[in-house]
């Protein structure tokens, strides 16, 4: 993948003696992800509280920030700017696929489209979870981080056209029946709580707090991983790259210290946030 | 014949009126020989002083003093007198005492709203304990008071009152015509609200409000709950059952809109649930800014209409400009939405059933699934972890 190696080349400076790092992740990629995840936990925390608005906590945290003017402001806040961000990786895709005729964005083992070998790798992975074959050999994304991709992808065109159809509803009445303004908010509401108990829980789990990666994988943050821990997540990706001559090109260097401090506080703030938000939306989904 | 022969009557009428007069002056004169000493106490110790120029100014001045005490013949009078009978002259208001909750003149003497005997002004006079703007301080004294309320099992209603909207337009603005408690219990005759006579029994209630607010009255009476109320049917709201009694609050603060939607949900149960389930509801019951749509923004407040009458706003005809209020631009589909939709219902709202099935049926599998597989695949790659790190043969964890 020509952008990596380019990002590679970008973070390669003095040659580092010792363990080598490589790029998994662009500078565009892990700014895409923190504009996502800010936005998110910003939707998740204003949503929330409209969502189970007789809770508790959600009067007491809507009084606090100044009633549901302040809440739905933010809400919508994040929205756009969740939208904006939605419609430049869109965009990206088809500059990428249309404009520099890129390979292997739709199909191939560097893709984020789900392909035969994501079936048997599931499959695969359940058999090993229970100890009845090997490990799968992951290439650079695996099934279930596809999964989180096109999750995120659907629930951002659901949640943001239901909520879109209620922000501006007598617009969106002149060519939706009235009922419809009816089903958007079950669905904004149903999507959006699927949206947060998966990012806050499994997401969380899978990618961040799983013991190849606990307490937390900081590739999104930093953008590069040890050899160690490229070899073992994604053995197929690095065989594939050894083989064709192009893991060189995807050295990347050491995060910077601060870089990896930085990316902690931020990265532990939101799952400390996120794991919050969690608890008080099954106590209050529990109380329902 | 008959004028000439009165003036020798009416000369004589004077005669004696001066002659009482000079005799009422030398009989006050005489009691404050003693009385105006201020420091004057009975055996028991109680003052039985008389601040004079006080008294001359109250509007009993110009009485005798056994005009009331009337036992007092002869100086010197006995230690004890008899008490004191208001109602030889104020019969009327003896007569409405009867029967009252006031009606123990043991417990309630006329002294205990109207203050100081020797210093009792006509109620249109600003020092009279029952003038209009003194009249919640003087019913404060007992009924702003914990343990008399606990005592009678009463509300401590003072304190509700004067933060009413009520007690603010009379003790902020000094406005007469503010209610004050008589205004709306009466003064002497005042009756429990269990009887049916009083004013404030609740089949009168619209009919007391009624008396200052004349046209929301007229508006309420010809709705479903006034005619429901006036048919005996009690169980429809009165005015004080969404305003209170006595806490009666602006209804456009954002206090009483946020409390406005549960009132009308004590009875209306199943309009209440679907509202909760809407978009105004969760918004409405966060606070701050309360614009909204609370029961009464499309329903109408007092004049309440079925929805098949069409003047109600909430008949088909008016949905576009009732909503349209909020809803700039809402048109004829808009309209549609159903403010009281029941997704857990099949047969009223089936593509809304439906709809939150399926997306049920996705949340509950996504997560199962999901759920499984990561409980699954963290037993095993702690398992692979650990074994993996003993065999390079450094700790367990």
């Amino acid at each position: 993948m020509p952008d990596l190696e380019q990002a590679a080349d970008a973070s390669r400076g003095a040659s580092s003696a010792g363990e080598r790092f490589f790029v998994r992740f662009t500078r565009a990629q892990r700014y895409m992800h923190a504009v996502l995840f800010s936005t998110f936990l910003g939707l998740a925390a204003t949503g929330l509280p409209m969502r189970f608005s007789q809770s508790f906590w959600a009067r007491r945290f809507a009084s606090a920030v100044g009633g549901f003017g302040t809440i739905i402001f933010f809400h919508k806040l994040c929205a756009v700017v969740l939208t904006f961000a939605f419609l430049i990786h869109v965009k990206d895709i088809f500059q990428r696929a249309l404009v520099n005729r890129e390979k292997g964005i739709f199909w191939g083992s560097t893709s984020m489209v789900g392909n035969w070998k994501d079936v048997k790798d599931l499959l695969g992975h359940l058999r090993w979870m229970v100890g009845l074959g090997p490990k799968p050999q992951f290439e650079r994304y695996a099934y279930w981080e596809k999964f989180d991709y096109w999750a995120v992808f659907w629930g951002m065109i659901v949640i943001g056209f239901s909520g879109y159809a209620m922000w501006f509803a007598p617009f969106f009445a002149r060519f939706l029946p009235g009922w419809a303004l009816n089903a958007v908010l079950v669905i904004h509401s149903e999507e959006g709580l699927l949206a947060i108990l998966f990012i806050f829980s499994i997401h969380f789990v899978n990618t961040h707090l799983r013991p190849d990666s606990f307490p937390m994988d900081m590739v999104i943050f930093t953008g590069v991983e040890s050899e160690e821990e490229f070899k073992h997540k994604r053995p197929e990706e690095y065989a594939r790259a050894a083989a064709q001559g192009k893991l060189e090109s995807r050295i990347g260097e050491k995060p910077a210290v601060w870089l990896v401090n930085f990316s902690r506080v931020v990265g532990f703030t939101a799952i400390f946030i996120g794991l919050t938000l969690l608890v008080l939306t099954l106590s209050a989904y529990f109380r329902e | 014949m008959r004028f000439v022969s009165s003036i020798p009557l009416a000369l004589a009428a004077s005669a004696l009126l001066l002659f009482a007069a000079s005799r009422a002056a030398q009989a006050q004169t005489d009691c404050l020989a003693c009385h105006a000493d201020a420091s004057a106490q009975d055996a028991s110790g109680h003052s039985i002083a008389v601040d004079a120029p006080k008294f001359h100014s109250s509007i009993h001045g110009s009485l005798q003093c056994n005009d009331c005490h009337t036992s007092i013949k002869d100086y010197p009078h006995p230690d004890k007198i008899a008490p004191v009978k208001c109602d030889t002259c104020h019969a009327d208001e003896a007569a409405g005492l009867v029967g009252s909750v006031h009606a123990s003149r043991a417990e309630h003497p006329c002294t205990s709203c109207h203050g100081d005997a020797h210093s009792i002004f006509p109620k249109a006079d600003p020092k009279s304990a029952v003038y209009p703007l003194n009249v919640p301080r003087t019913c404060g004294a007992c009924h702003g008071n914990d343990a008399m309320a606990k005592k009678h099992g009463l509300p401590n209603v003072y304190p509700m009152y004067i933060d009413s909207i009520h007690g603010f337009a009379l003790s902020k603005e000094g406005l007469l015509v503010a209610a004050n408690c008589q205004s709306c219990h009466g003064s002497h005759h005042i009756l429990s609200h269990t009887d049916p006579a009083s004013s404030t029994n609740k089949a009168n209630v619209p009919k007391t409000c009624g008396s200052c607010h004349a046209g929301i009255t007229a508006e309420y009476e010809s709705g479903v709950h006034g005619k429901a109320v006036a048919a005996g049917k009690l169980t429809a709201p009165v005015c004080s059952d969404c305003h209170t009694a006595h806490a009666i609050e602006q209804p456009t603060a954002s206090a009483f809109r946020m409390q406005s939607t549960p009132i009308c949900g004590n009875c209306h149960k199943d309009k209440f649930s679907t509202y909760r389930d809407t978009f105004h509801s969760q918004l409405g019951s966060l606070g701050g800014y309360v614009e909204t749509a609370r029961c009464w923004d499309c329903h109408g407040a007092h004049e309440m209409l079925p929805a098949s009458d069409p003047r109600s706003p909430v008949n088909k005809a008016n949905l576009v400009t009732t909503c349209g209020r909020c809803h700039a631009g809402a048109n004829a589909s808009f309209v549609q939405y159903q403010p009281h939709a029941n997704a857990r219902n099949r047969k009223l709202n089936p593509a809304l059933y439906f709809i939150r099935l399926f997306m049920n049926l996705l949340l509950a599998s996504t997560l199962t699934f999901f759920m499984i597989h990561t409980i699954l695949w963290l037993i095993r790659s702690r398992y692979d972890q650990v074994k993996r790190r003993k065999a390079e043969g450094g700790k367990n964890a």
